[in-house]
Parts: structure tokens; C-alpha cells; sequence
């Protein structure tokens, strides 16, 4: 067994554990400087698993030695060890933004941070339905410290609506667990796989019942429309750092929903194949014109990108529910534009907050900013990454998308939403960048922002210029993860193999 | 039994579902304690009624109870108590700074009088 594939849980685990243990001994600078240093490690890890998948291995890793499915299996294919490396990437630079200036306010910042990490990492790498329900918990759990970091009655508010949304949505998802359990006899997502495609008539109302809850959850997680009302409020309430972490979040829930989408509800489920195609487009497409709407509509700068973000979800769900391998790989490609330029928007609205002094982030003409010069030519690029305006990645994202439209009979559809989607966000970003720049009056009334502020914006809008020039090779990538998402036999063999072996050993 | 052990889930779960979209977080809460205990039972159910057997094979035994439910529930129980802690804390942390205990954090609209 390689424990490569276990080393990106155990570091944030003990990391964040020790940082718990050791938050009244150590000073502040050297915890922050151990945390920084735990998760540039766990961007090396993520790049190893990266390598060590990337030539189509599967690796698996059987917790305890007990093979699956009667133990608990981690797996690391390309999707996993890709949603891996965004997140550490991700993850490094909002904590440098953090420790720059935010993680005082609460003690317990860093330690979260990591069972943060944690909590993604295993979401993203376990290969079985209950386990993931452990993570999806262990990441919320932590979620819900960091957003309340800070304080202040806003973000109290916001935090209540956020817990109690995802309680409930906890329980929708016990109950489809539940109901897989008593219905295919396992929990092990391969061998879910396997068994689904043989489910006796007598149930198959029930798996797909209990499919459509699980839908319903991983919709929640991902802001799907109509279960979207809750992020602008979460996301533009909290501080910076947290809320650019938080953009790796929705990408929890739409990951579950391309894994389970391909592996337990693809191609050979038989009765249930394609389980959640019809529902998926509909559904991504609505979030897509209503987050362009909410984009449209708020008075202030965070709460829009809260509603990009929303966008995004839109897109990245419409990518994947073409079910392709160029609709899919297409979707990959974009999650990682997306989720890296959404950050560093969320990062840049804070030091325009700081610099404009009472007027915050709110879309009313202000003082000007210490550095408009700076401060605005990086709004501007990050503008055109996120309304997908050539020439950077957003664009040829959003190109690949409406290429893996135009074989599907939907084609129409896809193509005049999405197109109508980017004019209407061009409009939107145009309309807050001449109030915030274009229309400041009177003097600067506060200092300028320091260079630790804007220098994780500018390290997330490189990765973007990588991801544009390295196009080609990455979406090479992304497609062979397609492909491999579309053919789940291998993933299947790779888990239940071991077993299957031992089984003949025995006879 | 079956019939009554289905009724409790199944009004749990109206208690629950009734509660939680009720205005004020108290009842919030209650409501989504409610869920979770129903869940729990549901979860204890998905392995079969079984009366009088132990959870492991043996030999002198006639059956077993499946056990892997049984470790679905004590992980799930010790999930949503933890959960029902931490909004319980954010709720009276929410009633200290917003000033009434309504969900959406606005006094006299939408809850009783």
C-alpha cells in the first residue's frame, strides 16, 4: 500500500491538533509560521499524488488494512489528487492573507484552518458514502468556527442560518445513507456501484429515492438554485481569508455530485443510469441566470462576488451535466479558473473595504483609494478572469464549455444562457468598478494598503495566468480524468480487487 | 413492531420538519433534534428488526443483528449532539447580540405573539 495517499489527512490533522495543544505556549508568529509551513508541505503532498496517479493508476488505500468494502477504503484517482492540489494551492495563499493581518482576532484560527484542510482532503479522497458523511461534517464543523471568526452581529446571524441548514441537510443525508444501506447492503461507494445495477424492481423506487436525497444534499453543499439563498449571506458576512477558503466549499458539493453522478448513477447503473442528468441542466441553468441576477442587484462588493460564486456553481453544473468527456473535462479545467479567481476576489474587496474607508465595501461613489492605480489594475484583471473575457482562463473555460455544448441536442440553450450570463456579469463588474474607481471624490481617508495585503491576490491571479498558459497540458489532464470518470470499471476493480483476491486464495 | 417502530420515525420527523420551520431558534433547534433522533432510528432500523440476537456470529445462536448499523447510529449520535451543542451556543450567542431570539434576527414579524 502506498501511504502517500493518507499523508494529505494525517498533516492537517496533527498540524491542527499541535497548533490546539500548543496555542497558550507557542507565540503567535511561530504558530503562524508552523501552519504556513504545514500547508506548503501538504501543496507538495498534493503534487506528489498528482504525479502518482496522473499516468491513469488508482491508488487505494485500505484504512487498518481491512479490505473493502467490509473496512473503509481512501482512493486517489486524478479527480481526487486535482481537487487536492487546488485546495492546497488555495489554502496557501488565503492563510498568508490571514497572516498578514486577520487570524489575532480569534485564538482558535489557525487549528480550525487545518481540520479545515482536513475535512477537505477527505471528503475529496475517500472512496466510501458513510465516511464522506464524516468529513462533509468535520469540514462544516470547522467551517462553522472560521465564519463566526471575528464576531459582530452580522455574521452571528448568517453563521445560525448556515448551521442550521447544513443540520438539516445532514440529516437528508443520513436518511439517503440509510436507506442505501437497507436497500443494497453496503456502503462502500464501488460496491454500490456494482450492486446498484442489480437492484431487485421491488426497491428501485427506494435507491432512487434515495438517490434524488443525495442529489438534494450535494445540491445544498453546492448552492444549486433553489438551495442557494444561504452562500452571498455566509460568504459576504465573513472576513477575507476565510471567505476565499470558502471558495473550495461549493466545489465540495459539486464534486460529490460528479462522483456519484459517474460512479454510482453513470452509464452501467442499469434501471437507475443517469439518475441526475435531467434534473442537473434545468437546475445549473436557472443558478446560472439567477446568480447573474443577484450579481445585478446588491449594493455592495462582497455580496456580489458572493453571487459570482453562485454563477460559477451554475456553469461548472452545466459543464458536467452534459455528461461528455469534453463537457466534464471542460467543467475541471474551469473549477480550478474559477475557485483561484473567486479567492483572489475576495481577498482584493477586502483591502478595498480597508481603503475606503466608512463607506466599506458598498457600491456608492467614496473617497478614492491610497492606491487606486494598483489596487484598480488588479481589479481589472481579475474582472475580465471572472466574466471569462478573453484572453485569460476564464475565457477559454468558458470557450471549452460552449465547444462541449455545441454536440449536445441542448446546445440552444446552453449556448444563449451562458453567453447572456457573461454580458449581464460584464455589466455588473463594469457598473461596481467605475462607482469604487472611476467615481471616488474628495481625498483618500485611509492608509495605504500594504504590499502582505495585495500580494496573495496577485500570487491567485499567477496561478490563473498559469492555468492560461499552460492550457494545452492541463486540459490534456483534464481530460484523461474524464475519461476516467466515465469509465468506472477501473476505479471499481482497484477497490474491490484486493478482496476478490483473497477470496480465491481462501478456496 | 414494524409498524411502530415506522410511526415513531415518522412522527419524529413531522415533529421535526414542523419545528424547525418555525421562526424562533428555541424551536429550531428542538426541531432539528427532533430530525436527528429520527434519523438515528431510521439508521438502527436499515439493518432489520431483529429481537433477542447478539451482534456478533455464534455458534450456539440461531441468527446475528447486523452491527454495522449499530456503528452507524453511535457515529451519527455523536455527531448531531455535538451539533445540537454548537447551535445551541449560537443561538443564545445570536439572542446576546441581535437582541431576540427570532431566526432571522428581526423582532415581532413573522413569529407569535
Amino acid at each position: 500500500m502506498n501511504h502517500l495517499v493518507i499523508a494529505p489527512l494525517l498533516l492537517p490533522l496533527l498540524t491542527g491538533t499541535l497548533l490546539l495543544l500548543l496555542r497558550r505556549v507557542l507565540p503567535l508568529n511561530v504558530r503562524r509560521w508552523l501552519s504556513l509551513a504545514a500547508v506548503t508541505a501538504q501543496v507538495v503532498l498534493a503534487a506528489l499524488l498528482l504525479l502518482a496517479v496522473s499516468n491513469g493508476d488508482i491508488l487505494v488505500y485500505a484504512l487498518g488494512n481491512w479490505p473493502a468494502p467490509y473496512g473503509i477504503v481512501l482512493v486517489a484517482d486524478r479527480l481526487s489528487a486535482w481537487m487536492l492540489l487546488i485546495t492546497a494551492l488555495l489554502a496557501w495563499f488565503a492563510l498568508l492573507h490571514a497572516i498578514w493581518g486577520t487570524d489575532p482576532g480569534n485564538r482558535h484560527f489557525h487549528p480550525l484552518f487545518q481540520l479545515q484542510l482536513f475535512g477537505l482532503s477527505g471528503a475529496f479522497l475517500t472512496g466510501d458514502l458513510f465516511n464522506l458523511f464524516v468529513f462533509f461534517e468535520i469540514l462544516l464543523l470547522a467551517s462553522y468556527g472560521l465564519l463566526l471568526h471575528g464576531g459582530g452581529a452580522v455574521r452571528t446571524r448568517a453563521g445560525l442560518h448556515f448551521v442550521a441548514l447544513n443540520l438539516a441537510g445532514s440529516t437528508l443525508f443520513l436518511f439517503a445513507a440509510g436507506t442505501f444501506y437497507g436497500t443494497l447492503g453496503t456502503l462502500n461507494m464501488a460496491d454500490l456501484a456494482v450492486r446498484i445495477a442489480a437492484t431487485p424492481p421491488d426497491n428501485l423506487s427506494l435507491v432512487r429515492a434515495a438517490g434524488l436525497l443525495l442529489f438534494g444534499v450535494f445540491a445544498l453543499k453546492a448552492a444549486l438554485v433553489p438551495l442557494h439563498l444561504w452562500l452571498p449571506a455566509a460568504y459576504s458576512a465573513t472576513s477575507a481569508p476565510v471567505a476565499a477558503l470558502f471558495a473550495i466549499m461549493t466545489k465540495v458539493g459539486v464534486y460529490a455530485l460528479l462522483r456519484v453522478g459517474t460512479l454510482i448513477f453513470g452509464g452501467e447503473a442499469g434501471p437507475v443510469a443517469h439518475l441526475y442528468a435531467p434534473w442537473l441542466l434545468p437546475l445549473a441553468l436557472a443558478t446560472l441566470m439567477l446568480g447573474v441576477l443577484g450579481a445585478l442587484s446588491v449594493t455592495d462588493l462582497r455580496r456580489q462576488i458572493a453571487y459570482l460564486v453562485v454563477v460559477s456553481v451554475g456553469l461548472l453544473l452545466t459543464a458536467f451535466s452534459l455528461g461528455t468527456q469534453a463537457g466534464i473535462a471542460a467543467g475541471l479545467y474551469y473549477l480550478a479558473h474559477t475557485t483561484f479567481a473567486a479567492a483572489a476576489f475576495f481577498l482584493l474587496a477586502d483591502s478595498i473595504a480597508r481603503g475606503r474607508g466608512e463607506r466599506l465595501d458598498r457600491l456608492h461613489p467614496g473617497p478614492p483609494l491610497a492606491q487606486a492605480g494598483l489596487v484598480g489594475g488588479l481589479f481589472f484583471i481579475t474582472a475580465v478572469l471572472i466574466a471569462g473575457l478573453p484572453p485569460l482562463s476564464g475565457f477559454l473555460g468558458k470557450f471549452l464549455v460552449l465547444r462541449a455544448a455545441l454536440a449536445e441536442p441542448v446546445w440552444p440553450w446552453v449556448m444563449g444562457l451562458v453567453l447572456t450570463s457573461s454580458l449581464l456579469v460584464v455589466v455588473a463588474l463594469a457598473r461596481s468598478g467605475s462607482l469604487l474607481f472611476f467615481r471616488a471624490q474628495g481625498v483618500a481617508a485611509a492608509p495605504p494598503v500594504t504590499a502582505g495585503a495585495l500580494l496573495p491576490v496577485a500570487g491567485l491571479l499567477a496561478l490563473c495566468l498559469a492555468l492560461t498558459l499552460q492550457a494545452g497540458p492541463l486540459v490534456r489532464f483534464t481530460q484523461a480524468t474524464a475519461d476516467q470518470l466515465l469509465h468506472p470499471q477501473g476505479y471499481i476493480q482497484a477497490v474491490l480487487q484486493p478482496i476478490a483476491d483473497r477470496e480465491t486464495q481462501h478456496q | 413492531m414494524e409498524v411502530l417502530m415506522s410511526l415513531i420515525v415518522g412522527v419524529l420527523t413531522a415533529c421535526g420538519v414542523y419545528l424547525t420551520l418555525r421562526g424562533r431558534t428555541f424551536t429550531m433547534v428542538l426541531g432539528l433534534t427532533f430530525l436527528s433522533y429520527a434519523v438515528n432510528l431510521f439508521l438502527f432500523a436499515t439493518g432489520r428488526l431483529v429481537v433477542g440476537q447478539p451482534p456478533v456470529i455464534a455458534a450456539q445462536m440461531a441468527g446475528y443483528t447486523d452491527p454495522l448499523p449499530q456503528a452507524l447510529v453511535l457515529t451519527a449520535i455523536v455527531i448531531s449532539f455535538a451539533m445540537t451543542a454548537f447551535i445551541v451556543m449560537l443561538a443564545l450567542k445570536a439572542y446576546a447580540e441581535l437582541g431576540n431570539d427570532q431566526v432571522d434576527g428581526r423582532a415581532g414579524q413573522g413569529g407569535e405573539p
